[in-house]
């Protein structure tokens, strides 16, 4: 049995995004006009040995802010998969 | 002088940063692959050179800046040992926090290939004090993610203190302030995205490199 941790990394409002300016434009190109802005960002799954949701969480906060996000530019959000969630 | 060059998998401005150490300082410089824990103690002048370390795997330098030789390398620079970092080596200090900031994908998405001028912001650090501040230099890039960004509280710190050492005359990346290089503020770690060390030789097409390596060598 294992715990999925979902890490979603973005870049902070105010940091300049050319790939999210340039999805943006493409879809406008498309006829998308309601398009206003886009923003790109990755989505990290963690395959974790099963745990307390909020002892988790916490080991996942870390993994982030030492390595999956830097912090100076990035910021990052968290989604924890326990197998009993259903 | 005793210096080294640091490789990680994926670099590939090494040889080239060992060829322009040993030109000006006469000597093989030490090789070092990043497994290894420790800085030889006879070091006295680390390169940390261009590349993709790990592909670029996470962000540009991310994985490399957690490396075993770049915690040795952290220790000895707090300590005072003076650090270059080119390019990826930019990128990789930064994301060990030796250095301010991060680097960005550059803004206009393109990978840019080309030599550059550089103004002179600070002609008085270690590495720059062979320059002549009014002077130009043409320094090559060859990067896609070499656009600088602090937050602007950081900024204001970083030109307060004068650790800005070069300045883009045509910005070719998107960094704020034009910066290409910068310095920690104890002044012994240089982290630019130009790369002196193709331009050491008249063969190369210049050679505006060689006195950044002859300031930071001669003062040691």
């Amino acid at each position: 049995m294992t715990m999925i941790a979902r890490v979603y990394v973005g870049l902070k409002p105010g940091v300049l995004d050319p790939q999210g300016r340039t999805i943006a434009a493409s879809l406008n190109d498309l006829g998308f006009n309601e398009v206003q802005d886009a923003t790109q960002g990755k989505v990290i799954e963690l395959k974790l040995a099963p745990g307390e949701v909020e002892a988790t969480e916490a080991r996942v906060k870390e993994m982030c802010e030492k390595l999956l996000a830097n912090t100076v530019i990035e910021s990052y959000r968290i989604e924890i998969d326990a197998p009993d969630a259903e | 002088m005793q210096t080294a060059v640091i490789t990680f998998p994926a670099s590939n401005c090494d040889r080239d940063a060992a060829v322009a150490l040993e030109q000006i300082t006469g000597r093989a410089p030490h090789r070092i692959w990043h497994k290894e824990t420790t800085i030889p103690s006879d070091v006295g002048f680390v390169v940390v050179p261009g590349g993709f370390s790990y592909g670029d795997y996470l962000r540009s330098g991310a994985i490399a800046a957690k490396s075993p030789i770049i915690q040795d390398l952290k220790r000895r620079s707090e300590a005072g040992l003076p650090v270059l970092g080119i390019c990826n080596g930019f990128q990789i200090l930064t994301e060990a926090q030796m250095l301010p900031g991060a680097l960005l994908r550059n803004a206009n998405q393109k990978f840019v290939c080309r030599v550059t001028k550089l103004r002179l912001a600070n002609a008085q650090t270690r590495f720059t004090k062979l320059y002549d501040a009014k002077n130009e230099i043409d320094i090559p890039v060859a990067h896609h993610d070499g656009n600088y960004f602090a937050d602007d509280e950081t900024l204001r710190r970083v030109e307060g203190n004068g650790q800005v050492v070069f300045r883009y005359s045509q910005n070719p990346n998107g960094s704020r302030n034009d910066i290409a290089g910068i310095v920690n503020a104890a002044g012994n770690v240089l982290g630019m995205m130009p790369h002196p060390e193709r331009t050491v030789d008249q063969n190369h097409g210049g050679t505006d490199g060689i006195a950044l390596f002859k300031s930071i060598l001669g003062t040691l």
